[in-house]
């Protein structure tokens, strides 16, 4: 009845439909690395990606300090231990430190671990520069082995004046499940 | 539009003025809850206006435009010269609310250095609050009994609104909270402090507050995080700072005592009665609410711990489980939230409770023994 | 002024009957056939919808756990919030479209009646999937119609697969009937019907399915993300894998925010056709509403986040989520201001139709109210997730969009069943419905203000009153709705005979032909270019 009676041009609308639809569902899925971009960007919820920074090569402004606090935990599920070797430090904005992690293992088996980072408020984010970390890569850690893992950082002096404290949190979570069974059993017991 | 004008306003109208009223927000204890209550009244009274305007015309064109009256409909339907009218003055408006909002948001978006930082950590279903610069941590649990909730006895002033072990901060100084969650998204909420916040699960979020009044203010989870999400209630005690410092220095006390306690108890072994006693008495208050007081779960969501292998069966892989929690699922790690015999005796009760007649007894000391193995 | 076009209308000539039996209804590709089956089913969902309400506010009666356990309350009211908006709103909207716009515009079905047959027909079976799901071990969805994750994800039970097979069976069934209202917008026009002169109702639609058109596949995406997170591996929502939780709740938004347009553009539509037409005047402002609908539409795609402002946010962006929330409120002011503006110096009678539509509008209005407030970000950080919220969407919801339906229903009753529906009766419906809506709703801003969180099965003692007070207003307005079913089945089976224009001052191609109208309509198009549809010139 009626699509004989329609314009001819019926199916090329449909076709542009369709294509809209099929583009926005692609949209969908285009989110999730538009949202990493825009994290990144804005230190939207405390996210940022993972890399490494370059070495500081600004002044430092000894003027101020700012307080960095470190947070850690360890998902459920998960028996390590895992703490910072300080609560929190002190810095010049500027100012390049390390702090070291300590984790154990206290399970029999060996395990691969990652951590997962986050930092309050957001913004500090973008001015948070890791030239070291051990949450750039996963975490093997053998049977009832303990470790010292450093993190070097620096906060970049552009750090706006009314941050004063930068919270950094850790998540551990375990990674073993993924790993493949030789990989998990060339975990070498740490020499110390 | 200063916020004396308003307050003002406000006084005349007794009914929305009157202090913490049962219908309307509550003013709170802190200056941003203020000013939050102040905007709130602010935006209120100007939507009644519009609305009474609006409203107005609308009632009057309805008694008076009526074909019952004898009314012949006019003819007219457009004037350009209205419709910008009617565009350009809602936006000045709008641009009048906009001031106050803007001010009072980056009021509270407030940095400066705080004097206490508090970690908040919501789990499924209860909180976890945790001193920075103090070893002072524990859970914040629903103290409303089970027969209240059920109707065998009558509810309480504070009904699912008290909890074991409120948080403690110093009024009169800044306290910063910084909020995450172990499983899914909860909401840490306490209306006096206008402060509501989501705990993201890896994340870590930021709020503060400086509370005027000593007291006890209470809210409650505010994000849908599953079964017991209206059951998870906060409660915030504000002592005066000198009367906090005692507090706090007390709690480290009892939390080393308590330590040194456990460590002297590992050497005595409870008896069957005792641990299937202090078992019960445990299961009901963390395991039951998902687990079921008769140990049969809810099929599909919680499983069952009367007859299941792991209770009849393997020892070491229930004591794991209950100590670590398992990821992906809603079982948390225990280890951190009940003492080294309650563990053993929650344990040995699962294994023994609702026909599991296991027979077997763990102790303490093999919880120990497993925890750092 | 009413137009004369039906005269010449030539539909008896090669007129057919519509075929009998279960195959009529399952084969057909009438448009009307298809439009009173979603007519049919969203009234069915809207009961099951309701009864679902109906043991929420049971339970809510009073403090503490009376008759379902908190794991089947959360069940109750995410499959009472899925089954409202995708059940009942949506399927209304899509049958009155069905029914009404290829009569509106002078085109003999809708351009793709196939595709039409489809887009209902695979409905039932996305309901009944998400309706089995509560039978299943572990229960239906209990996450909330919102399925935040992980909650959604990793802590969901099984039925989690069920839940996203039957969204995506919604998603597929809503854009084929948007891309359908479309086209047969673009090409079945009868001469002379240019954009312009096009009722308001097909102006709102054409509108609403381009945002269906946009935001559906994007939920589907949503659901996907759910789907590959709980059973496939993928962590998009899960802190471990490198995801965030907090990223579902932007991409559901940007769905959600729109979707909640989809719900009220056409209640404007309708509000615009019923209002003129008992004051009997023409609508004030034909041009700017049709401007404010498209500007409302555009806004929604940059105002998501205002559902998102406790989850942590840099204080630029709540700045600009707020402005672009509070901007909403120009373009529905216009509208509102327009339909005043109609009824000034009108000559207004109170038929059901008119009563219902003006309850919508102050109803609405106050929900527009409350929205504004709920747009304020310091302020939401109180108001989020209570009660003061599900006062606000309720208000737009119910009182707003189910209203405009019921005024539509009732207005052109007479042209789906060929009778006058009982007045009597039907008055009776609006005032019971009426009162009881806000002796549901009105209270729940209430006990939001006080403090009391939405989706709790059980409260503090300071709310009990309130919510019994409620639940009384929702049993009510609950069996309110049973008058209406009445009214409709003894319209169907007979009364007062209806003429071709029942109302003295409708306007429009679909008064032109008999009541009930004929199985086919303008066969043969009918000239509109002298008698446009408002009789007006809207320059």
């Amino acid at each position: 009845m009626a699509e004989q009676q329609g314009k001819p041009d019926n199916t090329r609308i449909v076709r542009r439909l369709l294509l809209t639809v099929v583009g926005m569902f692609a949209f969908g899925f285009a989110l999730v690395p538009l949202y990493d971009v825009f994290c990144d960007i804005t230190g939207f919820n405390g996210r940022f990606t993972d890399g490494q920074a370059a070495a500081n090569t600004k002044t430092v402004d000894t003027s101020r300090t700012v307080n960095v606090q470190f947070i850690t935990r360890v998902n459920k599920g998960m028996p390590w231990g895992f703490e910072p070797e300080v609560n929190s430090v002190r810095v010049h904005p500027g100012e390049t430190k390390v702090v070291n992690f300590l984790a154990n293992n206290p399970t029999g088996g060996n395990m691969i671990a990652q951590a997962i980072p986050s930092v309050a408020p957001g913004e500090a984010s973008l001015y948070l520069n890791k030239v070291e970390c051990f949450c750039f890569n996963q975490q093997p850690l053998a049977a009832g082995a303990k470790t010292a893992m450093p993190m070097q950082f620096y906060l970049d002096p552009e750090i706006p004046d009314d941050i004063h404290t930068v919270t950094l949190s850790y998540t551990m979570y375990d990674m073993t499940e993924n790993a493949t069974p030789d990989a998990l059993a060339a975990i070498a017991q740490p020499v110390n | 539009m200063s916020i004396r004008l308003i307050t003002a306003l406000t006084a005349m109208f007794p009914i929305a003025a009157q202090a913490q009223s049962q219908f309307n927000l509550t003013q709170g204890v802190t200056e941003i809850s203020q000013r939050v209550y102040d905007l709130h009244m602010t935006i209120f009274y100007i939507c009644c206006v519009i609305g009474v305007i609006v409203f107005g015309a609308m009632f009057w064109s309805m008694i008076r435009h009526r074909k019952s009256n004898g009314r012949k409909p006019a003819t007219f339907h457009e004037s350009v010269k209205v419709e910008i009218l009617w565009t350009i003055i809602p936006f000045l408006i709008l641009i009048g609310m906009a001031i106050p909002a803007t001010s009072t948001l980056i009021a509270m978006e407030d940095s400066s250095e705080s004097d206490v930082t508090v970690l908040v950590t919501g789990s499924q279903w209860k909180w976890h609050y945790k001193y920075f610069d103090s070893n002072v941590e524990y859970f914040s649990l629903l103290a409303t009994q089970r027969d209240q909730i059920e109707n065998k006895l009558e509810k309480g002033e504070n009904y699912l609104l008290e909890v074991d072990r409120p948080l403690v901060i110093p009024t009169d100084r800044k306290v910063r909270f910084l909020i995450t969650s172990d499983d899914v998204i909860h909401s840490w909420w306490v209306p006096d402090f206008a402060v509501k916040k989501d705990a993201n699960p890896g994340f870590i979020n930021e709020a503060w507050t400086k509370v005027d009044q000593p007291g006890i203010y209470r809210g409650q989870c505010a994000e849908l995080c599953g079964k017991d999400h209206g059951f998870m209630p906060v409660v915030v005690i504000a002592k005066e700072p000198a009367e906090y410092d005692k507090w706090l220095a007390a709690q480290e006390e009892i939390q080393r005592k308590a330590k040194e306690e456990e460590q002297r108890l590992l050497a005595m072994s409870m008896d069957m009665t005792e641990l299937m006693d202090l078992g019960e008495q445990v299961y009901l208050g963390s395991c039951a609410a998902c687990h079921q007081a008769n140990g049969e779960g809810i099929p599909g969501v919680f499983p069952a711990l009367k007859g299941s292998p792991m209770a009849l069966n393997d020892m070491e892989g229930h004591i794991d489980i209950v100590v670590n929690g398992k990821s992906g699922t809603s079982m948390q790690a225990f280890g951190n939230q009940l003492s080294l015999r309650e563990l053993a005796a929650v344990i040995t009760y699962e294994r023994n409770a609702w026909g599991n007649d296991t027979g077997e007894t763990v102790q303490a000391s093999d919880v120990n023994a497993y925890m750092n193995e | 002024m009413s137009t004369v076009v039906g005269e010449m209308d030539q539909h008896d000539d090669h007129h057919h009957h519509a075929p009998s039996g279960v195959t009529r209804w399952l084969f057909t590709t009438n448009h009307k056939d298809i439009g009173s089956m979603y007519l049919w089913f969203s009234f069915i969902m809207f009961l099951v919808g309701g009864s679902m309400a109906m043991v929420i506010r049971a339970e809510l009666f009073q403090p503490g756990l009376q008759l379902v356990d908190p794991h089947f309350f959360n069940q109750m009211t995410t499959v009472h919030g899925l089954i409202m908006v995708f059940g009942a709103v949506m399927p209304a909207f899509t049958g009155l479209a069905n029914w009404m716009i290829p009569m509106m515009i002078g085109a003999p079905d809708m351009a793709l009646p196939r595709m039409n047959n489809w887009s209902f027909w695979i409905l039932p079976f996305a309901f009944a999937i998400l309706l089995a799901s509560l039978f299943m071990e572990g229960g239906g969805p209990a996450f909330g119609w919102t399925f935040y994750a992980p909650l959604s994800t990793t802590y969901s039970s099984d039925s989690t697969a069920l839940f996203v097979f039957s969204v995506h069976i919604m998603g597929i069934s809503s854009i084929m009937g948007a891309i359908n209202v479309i086209v047969t917008i673009m090409n079945m026009r009868a001469p002379g019907m240019t954009y312009m002169k096009m009722p308001l109702f097909v102006w709102s639609w054409f509108i609403t399915a381009f945002l269906l058109i946009a935001v559906m596949p994007v939920l589907a995406g949503a659901v996907t993300m759910v789907l590959t997170d709980k059973y496939f591996g993928t962590s998009f929502f899960d802190a471990a894998g490198g995801g965030d939780p907090v990223m579902f709740q932007h991409i559901f938004w940007f769905f959600g925010h729109p979707e909640v347009y989809i719900m009220i553009l056409p209640s404007f539509g309708i509000v615009s056709a019923i209002i003129p037409a008992f004051a009997r005047k023409p609508l004030f402002g034909y041009a700017s509403m049709v401007y404010a609908t498209a500007a409302i539409a555009g806004l929604s795609f940059l105002v998501w986040a205002h559902h998102m402002f406790t989850t942590g946010m840099p204080v630029f962006a709540e700045l600009f989520f707020m402005y672009c929330t509070m901007l909403i409120s120009v373009p529905t002011g216009v509208k509102v201001f327009n339909w005043v503006a109609t009824m000034w110096r009108g000559s207004i009678t109170f038929e059901t139709p008119m009563l219902f539509s003006l309850a919508f509008v102050i109803l609405f209005t106050i929900g527009g109210f409350s929205g504004l407030m709920l747009a304020i970000t310091p302020v939401d950080f109180q108001y989020h997730d209570t009660y003061f919220v599900v006062a606000h969407f309720h208000y737009v919801l119910v009182s707003g969009a189910i209203f405009s339906i019921m005024a539509a229903a009732y207005f052109w009753l007479p042209k789906w069943t060929g009778h006058m529906y009982d007045e009597g009766l039907a008055k009776l419906h609006f005032w019971a419905s009426l009162i009881s809506v806000n002796v549901l709703f009105f209270p729940m801003h209430f006990a939001g203000l006080a403090g009391m969180p939405r989706r709790i099965p059980d409260y503090s003692i300071q709310f009990a009153d309130i919510n019994q007070i409620v639940s009384i207003g929702g049993f009510a307005f609950g069996l309110s709705q049973l008058i209406f079913l009445w009214v409709v089945i003894k319209c169907v089976k007979g009364g007062e005979k209806a003429p071709a224009k029942p109302w003295e001052g409708a306007e429009g191609l679909e008064w032109t032909v008999p009541s009930p109208a004929p199985y086919h309509t303008f066969d043969t198009p009918p000239d509109t270019s002298k008698t446009p549809p408002e009789a007006q010139d809207h320059g």
